[in-house]
């Protein structure tokens, strides 16, 4: 047996064959959708999955004693199984099942924080984190009289760790932090970080809304203590997303929501409640988005995350060169292409990212404009806004090539 | 491959006039004896504007603006103050009416001679998301207004 096989090379139009939201025109031109760090899109496989589900499968999940219950259970149990074994978790009952990465923090801050962050503590955080990752702290530092302190980053977009061993100390509680920034793209050393914090005794926990989709994930060589991830970001549909934390940690957190599902016995005064991941799972749960993660999963792993990296390092490598061509633009993030997601994080001398927008929109180009979630980022840029190019397996050099003559036409009509 | 549903008209957005207004704004800079003083912001984008008026005897003696955008926000506002000073303040609000007619597609107020140059914002219109670009400098008159002649 090939023990070490040669990396399948992606075969792009196949995959974009998948994917029916790409074939259209907009504005008279074949969509170019350069957005997927908001969201990506979504192949058959998640679609035909749902409807599946709701068309042979449809019924509640750990109620009826009824074979339609039974078959909604096991898919709805299964798709745990598959994120539990994405993400290598040693056990499917770490993952927890939330709407996405934001309310996987929420979750996190308000049970593992409201039972362990007391007045004086202190939360370290990035200033590069994606507001998801910072008002949930700031609430529960608020509430607590806790202290938010911060890692800095540098011109180069990559984290400043040089005062790392100052900011953690013994009333460090948790260390929150990104695997990829959300607007620059950069792979953030998570590892490395996570030992110092835990050198200290504090807890980590890594928002993957834009680690997952790129990267292999292995929470236990990760080395942090809670995962969250998004489903829509990595071809899932909308409104479901997990938590993965270590059972001993969840196992000891209070409840979230209060409801069925989440309870053992329900007295009228009182009620115990059930073991992780149920007890954070109060209400129906979204079932079909849960079975749709899984199917989007299956889809990442049967191309294999190595393919995925290899092309999207390409893109990464092409893109970088492509952009510096463009006179007068100014490409955010690493130099290092390896430190790098396809994100592209720009800004234009003559023209402000909204205009940049406006103008590659009419030629069916979908950009982001505007601070990306990350207010705090951009005043530390000193920009008020960027534009953002973000790929992901689906797009092509060609989509590169369309985005800089679109460029190249913003510099036309701004050339007055 | 779907039906094409939109082609809107890029040139009437970036007409030359808003470019060169963008590039080069009208009445920038502060106003120390200003009688009001506003500074508005788009939560969403960020564009923003510090918008100072001096009025004389219920008239605009002088408008001045610092602020950042896009060019259809700074346009705008370059343009306003412009078409403002001079005008009562009675006018002045009318102006307003009238812009806000404009972007909402009223083709009787693009031909408005009153409107001056802003009558080359016209096109924003047929481009929702950018309307509210057009009007932050207008939304700052208006509170400018209200501050200024509040007894």
């Amino acid at each position: 047996m090939a023990t070490n096989a040669p990396t399948r090379l992606l075969d792009v139009e196949a995959v974009r064959r998948e994917f029916p939201t790409l074939d259209q025109l907009v504005n008279g031109r074949p969509l170019v959708y350069l957005d997927s760090a908001a969201t990506s899109m979504r192949p058959r496989v998640v679609l035909d999955a749902m409807t599946d589900f709701y068309i042979h499968d449809n019924a509640n999940v750990h109620r009826g004693l009824y074979e339609l219950s039974r078959r909604a259970t096991e898919r709805y149990e299964d798709a745990r199984r598959v994120v539990a074994r994405f993400l290598n978790a040693p056990d499917p009952r770490e993952v927890v099942w939330v709407r996405g990465a934001t309310e996987a923090i929420n979750l996190v801050a308000m049970t593992w924080g409201e039972a362990n962050v007391r007045e004086g503590d202190e939360i370290l955080l990035t200033v590069v984190e994606h507001h998801s990752n910072l008002v949930p702290w700031q609430i529960l530092a608020q509430r607590k009289g806790a202290r938010l302190r911060f890692i800095d980053v540098g011109e180069d977009g990559r984290l400043r760790l040089d005062n790392l061993d100052k900011q953690l100390t013994e009333r460090t509680k948790l260390v929150a932090l990104g695997h990829v920034s959300n607007a620059l793209g950069t792979i953030h050393p998570v590892k490395e970080i996570a030992e110092r914090a835990h050198a200290v005794g504090a807890v980590v926990l890594v928002d993957g809304a834009q680690g997952a989709p790129h990267l292999p994930v292995d929470v236990q060589d990760l080395g942090c203590d809670f995962y969250a991830l998004s489903g829509h970001k990595m071809l899932g549909p909308m409104g479901i997303g997990a938590l993965w934390g270590r059972f001993e940690l969840l196992d000891a957190m209070p409840p979230y929501q209060g409801g069925g599902e989440m309870i053992n016995i329900v007295e009228l005064e009182c009620s115990t409640y059930a073991r992780p991941p149920h007890k954070f799972e109060a209400g129906t749960p979204n079932v079909a988005g849960a079975i749709g993660l899984a199917a989007a999963i299956g889809f990442l792993e049967e191309l294999g995350h190595d393919a995925i990296r290899e092309h999207e390092q390409l893109l990464v490598r092409y893109g970088m060169q492509r952009l510096r061509e463009v006179e007068g633009l100014h490409l955010f993030g690493p130099e290092d292409p390896e430190e790098r997601t396809a994100v592209f994080s720009f800004a234009l001398e003559c023209a402000h990212p909204h205009d940049l927008s406006t103008i590659l929109d009419a030629e069916g180009i979908a950009i982001r404009a505007g601070h990306h979630c990350t207010q705090p980022l951009m005043r530390r840029l000193g920009v008020a806004a960027t534009a953002r190019a973000s790929c992901y397996l689906y797009n092509t050099t060609g989509d590169i090539d369309r985005l800089v003559e679109g460029l190249a036409e913003a510099r036309r009509i701004f050339s007055f | 491959m779907d039906q094409d549903r939109s082609t809107p008209d890029l040139g009437s957005l970036y007409q030359e006039l808003i470019i060169r207004h963008y590039r080069h704004p009208h009445n920038q800079g502060e106003l120390p004896d200003a009688d009001a003083l506003v500074h508005m912001q788009n939560p969403v984008c960020g564009d923003e504007v510090r918008l100072g008026l001096a009025l004389d005897d219920g008239r605009i003696r002088d408008a001045r603006f610092r602020g950042q955008g896009c060019s259809i926000s700074q346009a705008s506002i370059s343009m306003m103050t412009d078409v403002v000073k001079g005008k009562t303040v009675e006018e002045a609000r009318a102006l307003a009416d009238r812009f806000k007619e404009m972007m909402h597609g009223d083709a009787g107020a693009a031909k408005d001679r009153a409107l001056g140059d802003l009558r080359a914002l016209a096109g924003v219109s047929r481009f929702p998301a950018r309307v509210k670009c057009a009007l932050l400098g207008w939304d700052a008159l208006e509170e400018a207004l209200k501050r200024a002649t509040r007894e």
